[in-house]
């Protein structure tokens, strides 16, 4: 019972640099959505590890919320994907530039 | 519990390298859920059993099936995977791990810089969390609510069959 | 009465909708009926008041009417309505009568002209303006009246606005008297300030009681005023406008521009004459222009070719008598001779229309010749009116008024006799002037053809204002011919006594010998042919030089018009625009640059965002 607290936040920063990794090196819109579920689960992570140290059931609360959160985000984005394989057919995001100027 | 969350972190630390490096997004999903097993083992060492309980049910549980049933349906193939494989070789990488370094170092720096720890952990279970929520976050938890209602009417709006339109010509 | 009164100016105007909104849509019998028929009922309306007036006058002989309230805030009202005293009642009636002749002239003489309603619609805009300007009980409403009259000169002087030399005349006669128009309203504002009213009776009387005689203020206040008459009346140093406001039709030309319009400022002086009377520089100045500006005019007038620039020149040195008369203190001399000018400017001008009715709208003396046969009322007219602009003795309406101005400019003291110099000889270089127009016109051999005839609402007003041009001179006469002071009589309770005294037997023998002697020099100068030569030969300097109005055009020219053509094209670019269109180009340029940021690729808008997030997150732990 006695792990040293900068272990939890240094994988919850370990996960979070891979999934910032991931996002910007994966041309795949599904793999991309991915590592979004990956960083805010290292956000999650960090909450409940802030609710551990101090003994505060707030951590667990915010995870909850996060919970919330990604599936909303989640979602809306996997009908995106859907909407974008059937229109540009192609799920290649450097493929949807209709953004562009 | 050290041993309990060393083995876990490792896990999770692994199975989300390999989710974010495969070519076949079923296989990516499968280590997804792997990693988001390994969380909760995380989150139960850290004296968080309802955190890791939700971790199972609603995020390897719910979202990654959903994740998974999309997949299926946009019915990928051989073709695919070789096309991912060709974007995922050579200097894709550079840039995203230059910058997942450097983060990776500014967070080390404020690991190492902070003060040790104090107070031992101990467990905070379900009934905690709950009267907490229902108490002090009962406005945060109503518009969450409302959250999901909204990515409900979205979804249900965008996720109407219609007819494919034309590539716009802007688009190459 | 009061019903009435408010009849008189609401009458033209209610035409003047009328015809501005209906007019497109009737015959032109229809529009000039109703717009001389409203002049007329104006006209007969004014006659029964001044017969009232005449018969019961009201008490204090004024007569004031209220329509409503106009501004009233604290410290400041002011009400719009109307005052009737025998001045105003005076230039009512000349104004009405005069207007319904030459709208009963102008229904002929305006025939088959393009716009003939719009025609009449102006010019019963113009009575309406003219009315108000007259009956104001308040110098605002006054004001009101000054700029409809201007702004209805204006359209009637670019009435035929195809021609584009047209619409610069209108400008021309607009912008100028604008000019004078500002130092007006400034004089106006101050009076507003310094006595507490615009309402003019109680405005003099305030300022007999707070200023005294030969102040700044009120020298001030008189000098503004006096600005404002010199231009709308077309005085040095404004006259430049008038010759030029011929352009408009010749009706017009005798309504606005000789009869009635610009003599408002005379009236403007002599309706506000207790304020004048306390600043005596300014009434000196007032008479030193009038006397200047009746030579320069005069000099001009002689060496015209077109007969209508040479009776506005007539014009703007009749006028100047009126202004010598004002300036020294003659009020009611003033207004006689605004009374006899009215009729008898309005007879030369209606003639010289029907003589270029005649000749297919000709109007260069040179080209004339021997009408005096062909087209006889035009003739007798025509010379009945020159008549009485050059002011032959007795026979003519000019010559009392003349004589009656000329008479008390002798009598005041110190400068009297150089001013009385100044009009003597303008009264031999008018004479000459005019009937130079005479001979060339009506004598010698017949140089055009001639077409038409008169119908009878042409030759009715010429016949009437003939009678009058010989006649209207007997309400006043001097002491050697009956002494009649009706005129002056009638005017005493709103402009103060008579002028007493006669300036001795010399001073009216030259008074008399003067036009005389004119007609003379235009005689023999007709028989020996000279005149007729002046068209033949090329002008001199001198005679371009006085032709040209004394180059004061040309000394605009360069004085105003081009630096304010300098300027205008100068802030055409709108210098300090360009510094705010300078903050626009950067941030166009910056724009530019930006835009290529603006790839559309998901992956770099993410890689940016995380490393904007980095940089941040950087400074912040590492500070």
């Amino acid at each position: 019972m006695d792990l040293p607290w900068q272990m939890p936040v240094a994988l919850s920063g370990i996960l979070f640099v891979l999934g910032l990794g991931g996002l910007l090196a994966r041309r795949n819109l599904i793999f991309v959505l991915m590592c979004i579920e990956i960083m805010l689960n290292a956000a999650g992570l960090m909450f409940v590890a802030g609710g551990a140290r101090w003994g505060q059931p707030d951590g667990q609360i915010m995870l909850v919320l996060l919970l919330n959160l990604a599936a909303a985000e989640i979602a809306v984005g996997l009908v995106l994907v859907l909407r974008i394989r059937g229109q540009l057919r192609t799920l290649d995001i450097d493929d949807a530039t209709m953004l562009r100027d | 519990m050290n041993a309990v969350f060393l083995i876990s972190a490792g896990l999770s630390v692994m199975t989300t390298l390999l989710a974010i490096t495969r070519t076949n997004p079923v296989h990516g999903l499968l280590f997804m859920v792997l990693s988001l097993l390994s969380m909760a083992g995380v989150f139960f060492s850290l004296g968080a059993p309802f955190a890791a309980a939700l971790e199972v049910i609603i995020y390897a549980g719910a979202i990654m099936v959903l994740f998974l049933f999309v997949v299926m349906m946009l019915s990928l193939d051989k073709s695919s995977e070789k096309r991912e494989r060709s974007w995922m070789s050579g200097k894709i990488w550079l840039v995203p791990v230059a910058l997942a370094c450097v983060l990776a170092t500014e967070f080390g720096y404020v690991v190492m810089h902070t003060g040790p720890s104090s107070e031992p952990a101990h467990v905070i279970d379900a009934q905690m969390v709950g009267a907490s929520m229902l108490t002090t976050y009962l406005p945060a938890v109503e518009l969450a609510s409302m959250l999901l209602m909204a990515a409900l009417f979205a979804a249900y709006h965008l996720g109407r069959v219609t007819e494919p339109v034309a590539r716009n010509k802007g688009a190459p | 009465m009061d019903h009435w009164l408010s009849l008189v100016p609401a009458l033209p105007l209610f035409s003047a909708a009328l015809l501005g909104v209906a007019g497109g849509r009737m015959s032109e019998r229809m529009a000039g009926a109703i717009g001389s028929i409203s002049i007329g009922l104006a006209a007969i309306i004014s006659c029964g008041i001044l017969a009232q007036f005449l018969a019961a006058p009201p008490a204090q002989h004024l007569l004031a009417v209220s329509w409503w309230h106009w501004i009233d805030i604290d410290g400041f009202r002011a009400s719009f309505g109307l005052y009737l005293d025998p001045l105003s009642l005076l230039m009512m009636v000349v104004v009405t009568v005069i207007g319904f002749l030459i709208h009963v002239f102008s229904s002929e003489y305006m025939a088959e002209e393009a716009g003939y309603s719009r025609y009449f619609a102006y010019l019963n805009l113009f009575v309406a303006a003219m009315l108000l300007l007259i009956l104001a009980d308040n110098m605002l409403v006054l004001f009101v009246g000054w700029e409809g009259v201007g702004v209805c000169s204006y359209l009637l002087v670019g009435f035929w606005y195809q021609d584009p030399a047209n619409g610069v005349a209108a400008r021309k006669s607009f912008i100028v008297t604008r000019i004078a128009d500002t130092a007006m309203i400034i004089g106006l504002v101050i009076m507003a300030l310094q006595l507490g009213t615009l309402h003019i009776q109680p405005a003099l009387q305030q300022a007999t009681t707070i200023w005294h005689v030969g102040g700044a203020m009120p020298s001030l206040v008189c000098a503004l005023l006096l600005i404002g008459g010199l231009g709308k009346s077309a005085q040095l140093p404004f006259q430049a406008w008038l010759p030029d406001a011929m352009a408009g039709p010749t009706p017009v030309s005798a309504l606005i521009h000789a009869a009635t319009m610009v003599t408002a400022g005379v009236y403007l002086i002599v309706r506000t004459h207790v304020l004048f009377e306390l600043a005596p520089v300014v009434m000196l100045s007032t008479a030193c222009i009038g006397a200047a500006t009746l030579l320069l005019a005069s000099l001009a007038a002689i060496v015209q070719s077109d007969i209508k620039r040479v009776l506005a020149y007539s014009t703007i040195s009749q006028i100047g008598y009126m202004f010598l008369a004002v300036g020294i203190g003659a009020w009611s001399a003033a207004m006689f001779h605004f009374l006899t000018h009215a009729v008898f400017k309005a007879l030369l001008f209606l003639s010289a229309g029907a003589i270029a009715s005649r000749l297919h709208h000709e109007q260069n003396m040179f080209r004339m010749g021997g009408l005096r046969r062909e087209i006889p009322l035009a003739f007798w007219c025509f010379l009945i009116g020159s008549m009485s602009l050059a002011a032959l003795p007795v026979i003519s309406a000019g010559f009392f008024s003349k004589d009656m101005i000329l008479g008390a400019v002798w009598q005041v003291p110190h400068a009297g006799q150089l001013l009385w110099l100044a009009g003597i000889i303008c009264a031999i270089i008018t004479s000459t002037y005019i009937f130079r127009a005479v001979f060339l016109v009506f004598f010698g051999p017949l140089k055009t053809e001639i077409s038409g005839h008169y119908g009878l609402r042409m030759t009715v007003p010429l016949v009437l204002l003939a009678a009058g041009a010989l006649g209207a001179g007997w309400l006043e006469t001097p002491d050697y011919l009956g002494g009649a002071t009706h005129l002056s009589a009638f005017l005493a309770s709103a402009v103060g006594g008579v002028v007493a005294g006669s300036p001795g037997w010399a001073i009216i023998a030259a008074g008399m010998l003067a036009p005389l002697l004119g007609l003379a020099v235009a005689f023999a100068l007709f028989k020996a042919g000279f005149w007729q030569r002046q068209s033949e030969v090329q002008p001199s300097v001198l005679r371009r030089f006085m032709a040209g109005g004394f180059g004061f055009d040309g000394l605009y020219n360069v004085t105003f018009v081009k630096p304010f053509f300098v300027l205008s094209a100068v802030l055409r670019d709108d210098p300090v625009d360009r510094l705010f269109d300078s903050l626009a180009r950067v941030a166009r340029q910056l724009h530019r640059s930006l835009r290529h940021t603006q790839t559309g690729q998901l992956r770099r808008y993410a890689g940016w965002i995380a490393a904007g997030s980095l940089a941040t997150l950087a400074v912040m732990v590492f500070s």
